[in-house]
């Protein structure tokens, strides 16, 4: 039985424990309906929940190890000398092995004795399926008997449930912080591989970077270097350029949209440019190669500059017409919340629109936008489709803003997308400049966040 | 004071003049606020019109009329009509006949060739398709209609030009001179690409369509949706409803407000890490995709549903519980229907986000070049975004109104699902 179809039998015998359990109920509770503790229904979600979660719960830590304990299995079966391999040789061969038991295409031919451990691996997927099957089927059934003898009138039915939902709220809460480890444990796992490999201090204050490794050992000068400097002042430089971009206009059309502009105004060209915020980010990379960089190329053309087809310049001001409205809204917030009070104190000063604007709340708000600003800075270093598609690749360190720069995002997907073995230096350099990419936004965002924060505060 | 009532003076003019001064800077400021906004509005107008401008010609592909003998004795000799022999027949020699009818005086290997690049390297399958549908049609002669090919097509659409010299251009002169003497017996027309929503990608252009990144997009969001809509709808009311004010639900608080700024390609990173290689989920396929995204849309969907659900006045869940109703009863029968509108929408938005990522899922092997379309969970598959991306890097010039025209579709699903939400918004919410 696939797990698929385990899963649905499982619900409909649910269900089935649902009307099972009601019908107790009432069974029991006679004529006298008054008589049961809870409403029906809850006896029968009682019931249903005993059948329903022991057995999905073992499913799930079936589907969890069972790729583990294979994977043992199957290398305990293999060969002293084929044990002895690297590790990533080692996952090879057993891919192999598993791919010629499901039919599909090995990259070598197998000889008998690994074709005979196919079979056993493909033995050991169906009895293990069969064998959870049972398991599973077998505590629903026990479970329901359990869940059966306790429906009594008397049984209060409805604080178990009520607890049994409460847990699994509980549960569904805390998924963002197993998240957030998950993240942070797979990131510091992986780069810490690759640490073990390449110096830390290497990596963080290097001036080469060129991830490509040798393939055999004999190759000559491709051992490939990590300083990945180079490649955190092309992150640098393509977010100043798109911060130059998006500070003043979304910082302008924020001012104008909350202090002169009519709500009839406010109220069509908001939404309008808040399009630009729902544009898929990969829009923006295409538009930044198909149309931006070209023009921009030309115009150096004709300037007698030198821009290269993948400038920095290109990639950045798209990524900054990416951002305006992300400060526009934010900072359109923030300067909103200034008490209606100081405009009116400074208007009877005498002072014109702008002199408050600029003495009074711009100080006000200073804090928020300042906030709004550090959240657009941690995005913008965070993006990745529209350098992927219109910044270089090759790591240069430059401070021409006409020359091609790379980007610690565009690292990461030329790293990741090319198909080298996970276990090589340059797959595992990916994850440490994620992690690197990780712990900067966050620090980013703490602060902006802890900013916005005090400052709503001081106000409210 | 008697200085100033005594009329205009020079302290006057002095100060007439600051206050104009100031007035000017005034109205400066103001244009300066104005400006920014018209810019902004201006780069969106450009953007979108580049997209059409480039993608509307995608919609249509250019037909070449020809005369197809079916001959049985090419196709059917033994008249078995057996599939497996239909399928073996030379369709691509009867199309090259039939350009030939038009055209009696080619010869010539070099000339034979370059005329039969004039229609799609596809057009042998619409004639295999024909017949495999309806035998019968062997012995016959037929008008079909069949692809021209990408660089004919581009040149009838003008993005190739007539006035280059002959080696800048991917359309030889005796290839004009060929489509000239087709357009004049009415034998090439452009029709509506209806291909370009039934296939999935291919190496050539004219063939490539985006079905299979469609299905690829809505089997990864349906994975999205039925993770990240539950398991925010309960994590909400937990931490609205039930949760007390403590320690661990100001962590769980902080971190989904992290989590909704985590850039997406660390999500693309953590399932690479855990769903591909801890747990060996299958590459490229829309279960993990969906899983991927469902994470990443999570904190925005729990975010819209958290304010959904205070949105509820108190004296709702008062009222429920003074008629005796259970904390659970009174959540799951009056404050969650009321808050339902708005966590809609706050879920079509995050949705919405989901379709538009396109880098965690090149982290899993999204990016594959898939013939394919998808037809479950766990096939390999691409998505919309994706194929945009894929495209875009295509070197071949059809490959440009392709990706303009993927995006122009996706700009469409967007706006519909943004309708929705808007709609949901308008005709549901209510004030208290």
């Amino acid at each position: 039985m696939s797990t698929p179809l385990l899963v649905l039998v499982l619900l409909a015998f649910s269900a089935v424990a649902y009307y099972i359990g009601r019908n107790r109920a009432l069974g029991a509770a006679g004529s006298g309906k008054t008589r049961l503790h809870s409403l029906p229904v809850y006896y029968g979600a009682y019931v249903a929940l005993w059948v329903g979660l022991p057995a999905l719960a073992i499913i799930v830590l079936w589907l969890v190890f069972e790729p583990q304990i294979i994977h043992a299995l199957l290398v305990s079966r293999l060969p002293e000398d084929a044990q002895a391999l690297e590790p990533a040789q080692l996952r090879l061969l057993i891919n192999d092995i598993k791919n010629h038991a499901l039919g599909g295409i090995t990259s070598t031919e197998l000889t008998p004795e690994l074709s005979a451990i196919a079979d056993y691996f493909a033995s050991l997927r169906t009895n293990g399926l069969i064998g959870m099957s049972v398991f599973a089927l077998l505590a629903a059934a026990g479970s329901l008997m359990l869940g059966w003898r306790h429906v009594s009138p008397e049984f209060r039915a409805r604080h178990h449930v009520e607890r049994a939902v409460r847990v699994l709220l509980i549960a569904a809460s805390t998924i963002a912080i197993l998240t957030t480890v998950g993240i942070v444990l797979s990131l510091l796992f992986e780069a810490s591989r690759f640490f073990a490999r390449e110096s830390i201090f290497d990596f963080l204050f290097g001036l080469q970077w060129s991830p490509q490794t040798a393939l055999r050992a004999d190759q000559v000068g491709q051992s490939g270097s990590f300083g990945a400097i180079p490649v955190f002042a092309g992150t640098l430089m393509i977010t100043v350029i798109a911060m130059l971009v998006a500070v003043p206009i979304g910082l302008f059309s924020a001012i104008y949209m909350a202090e002169y502009a009519t709500p009839r105004f406010r109220a069509v060209v908001k939404p309008v440019l808040e399009v630009l915020a729902g544009i898929p980010t990969v829009v923006y990379g295409f538009f930044a190669a198909l149309t931006v960089a070209p023009t921009l190329r030309g115009m150096g053309d004709s300037l007698g500059l030198d821009v290269a087809s993948e400038s920095a310049l290109a990639a950045g001001l798209v990524m900054g017409i990416m951002i305006i409205p992300f400060i526009s809204s934010l900072s359109d917030d923030v300067i909103n919340a200034v008490p209606q009070s100081l405009r009116d104190g400074s208007a009877a000063m005498g002072a014109t629109k702008s002199e408050t604007i600029l003495q009074v709340i711009l100080p006000a708000a200073l804090p928020g936008i300042v906030g709004s600003v550090l959240l657009a800075v941690s995005r913008a270093i965070g993006e990745t489709m529209i350098v992927v598609m219109a910044a270089g690749l090759s790591a240069k360190l430059t401070a021409n803003p006409f020359e091609a720069v790379t980007t610690v995002t565009v690292q990461i997907v030329t790293l990741l997308t090319g198909d080298q073995g996970f276990d090589s230096s340059k797959t595992l350099a990916a994850f440490a400049l994620g992690l690197v990419l990780f712990v900067m936004t966050l620090g980013l965002n703490v602060i902006a966040l802890r900013v916005v924060r005090r400052y709503r505060e001081k106000y409210d | 004071m008697t200085d100033v009532l005594a009329g205009r003076s020079l302290t006057d003019d002095v100060a007439i003049a600051h206050l104009n001064k100031r007035h000017r800077r005034e109205r400066r400021f103001k244009y300066y606020g104005l400006a920014a906004i018209v810019a902004a509005l201006a780069v969106l107008v450009v953007l979108l019109s580049t997209i059409v401008g480039t993608g509307y010609t995608a919609f249509q592909q250019t037909y070449i009329k020809v005369e197809i003998a079916f001959a049985a004795d090419e196709i059917d000799p033994q008249g078995t009509r057996d599939p497996d022999v239909l399928r073996q027949a030379n369709y691509t020699a009867m199309l090259r006949q039939g350009l030939m009818n038009y055209f009696p005086d080619v010869s010539g290997r070099q000339q034979r060739r370059e005329l039969s690049r004039m229609l799609s390297s596809g057009a042998d399958i619409t004639l295999l398709r024909m017949i495999l549908a309806d035998p019968d049609l062997i012995d016959t002669t037929q008008t079909v209609w069949v692809k021209a090919g990408a660089d004919i097509d581009s040149f009838n659409k003008g993005q190739i030009p007539r006035d280059v010299p002959e080696d800048e251009r991917k359309v030889s002169d005796q290839q004009i001179i060929w489509f000239d003497a087709l357009v004049a017996r009415g034998a090439l027309e452009k029709r509506l690409n209806w291909n370009f929503f039934t296939t999935a990608d291919s190496r050539e252009p004219e063939q490539a369509g985006i079905l299979g990144a469609l299905m690829g997009s809505l089997l990864t969001l349906i994975v999205t949706l039925l993770l990240s809509f539950p398991i925010a709808v309960m994590a909400a009311v937990y931490l609205e409803e039930y949760a007390p004010k403590n320690r661990i639900t100001d962590l769980i608080e902080v971190n989904i407000n992290n989590l909704a700024a985590v850039p997406s390609i660390v999500f693309g990173l953590l399932g690479l890490a855990v769903f591909l290689n801890f747990f060996e989920l299958p590459r490229s396929a829309p279960l993990v995709g969906g899983m991927v995204l469902a994470l990443m849309t999570l904190p925005t969907i729990i975010i819209a549903a958290r304010a959904a659900l205070k949105a509820v006045p108190p004296s709702i869940r008062e009222a429920a519980l003074g008629m005796g109703a259970s904390p659970l009863q009174t959540v799951t029968h009056h404050v969650l229907p009321l808050a339902m509108p708005g966590i809609l929408t706050g879920t079509i938005i995050g949705m919405a986000q989901a379709l538009g990522e396109t880098a965690p899922l090149l982290m899993i092997g999204m990016v594959a070049f898939i013939v394919d379309v998808p037809g479950g969970f766990t096939d390999a598959a691409t998505v919309l975004p994706v194929q945009v991306y894929l495209w875009a890097d295509a070197p071949e010039r059809g490959f440009v109104e392709r990706t303009s025209a993927a995006i122009m579709v996706l700009l469409a699903f967007l706006i519909a699902m943004n309708i929705l939400a808007v709609f949901l918004r308008k005709r549901f919410e209510r004030r208290w």
